[in-house]
């Protein structure tokens, strides 16, 4: 029987999330080893697994892979949650890339200053249901289906998902006006590996706190101020 | 025979100049207007630049030939997109920005990028990045170079293996008809495409580097 995956990356969020989401909603069992000490950090850079000194790493199916987007490809294609062709491929590149963009406004998030979160967190909230949200409802309502692509469960219903809940932790009702948004969060949460996901006692991450924050800052001596978006 | 790709950006670099040269390495004609990344190909309007980019490599067999190809060529390709990344806000800084944003870049190529690239041409002695044959992450990592060396025109001093990857590149037929004049590849951006990104974009606040 194949190893589990093993994820290198901190106690929380960031950019190793999606990739929890994704390898929970394939039911496929995973390790963690978390970066804790800024002495455990440089024995894996001098150890050179880390391709471009950078976490997140995933080692699987021998690999040792760094890049977000590489991990993320690569456990979609494997599980088959990227679409049947190129052009399912493509659509669901497309809306990847539309929740990844939203989402990646929220990355410094836990670094920012008292005042910035507040105007970083309107900033948010804004793109959400003005730009990203209504593109999304629009593709649910132009072909019908219960999912974004290929009339099937794929990688990109698992990120908008993982989108939707993590703006809805900025603005409870974030998908009012959204209807057919809030039908797919109902749908894709009551998946079986999904609802594990979201249960508690999962790898899932909570919200990073300032515990986190202090991890990531003495790990990387990423002393300098996070300014937003 | 299929109608050409149609782009949508701006008149210059940016985001859009990676997909130019995806689709010049594969022979394949472009026209272009003028949005943001947006491109008409195969009855679809595809926008952000990754989805666009995936799927003209494997379109056009440039993806490696499984999903662990196509997992190495995702991870050398996201490391010269971070360091190009790193390139894209530059023409919009101001004069002082620009002269430190040049070297925080240079060093990163020179600590980080190249030393990783150059490691992994010598560790398999191949020709191409991934599996003996020309793919993207070969013609991403060639526009990356050749970026650099418009910063510093050594950039690749004391990475002979990555000299050789050039010049190698740089010589395939499709690639070299790319980098002569004519050709639909986009110079430094000046300050005409600063002016016109923000007057169309509405675009006026200060941009900071990285």
């Amino acid at each position: 029987m194949a190893a589990k995956p093993v994820l290198y990356y901190f106690n929380g969020r960031g950019k190793m999330e999606s990739i929890r989401w994704l390898l929970a909603a394939a039911g496929v069992e995973f390790e963690e080893v978390f970066l804790e000490t800024r002495e455990q950090y440089e024995k894996l850079l001098q150890s050179g697994i880390l391709m471009f000194q950078q976490v997140p790493m995933v080692e699987i199916d021998g690999m040792k892979l760094v890049q977000t987007r590489a991990i993320l490809n690569y456990i979609a294609g494997k599980y088959n949650l990227y679409g049947k062709d190129l052009k399912e491929r493509a659509l669901i590149d497309m809306y990847v890339g539309g929740t990844d963009d939203l989402m990646g406004f929220l990355l410094s998030f836990p670094f920012l200053s008292a005042e910035d979160k507040v105007k970083q967190c309107a900033f948010v909230v804004e793109k959400a249901t003005s730009r990203y949200f209504p593109a999304y409802e629009k593709v649910l309502k132009d072909h019908g289906q219960d999912f974004l692509v290929g009339n099937r469960l794929s990688w990109a219903d698992i990120h908008l998902l993982e989108a939707i809940l993590m703006l809805e932790e900025k603005k409870s009702d974030a998908l009012s006006g959204f209807p057919l948004l809030q039908a797919f969060k109902k749908r894709i949460s009551s998946i079986p590996t999904i609802k594990k996901f979201l249960a508690p006692g999962s790898k899932r991450k909570p919200i990073s706190d300032d515990k986190y924050v202090e991890t990531v800052r003495r790990v990387l001596r990423m002393y300098y101020d996070v300014k937003p978006h």
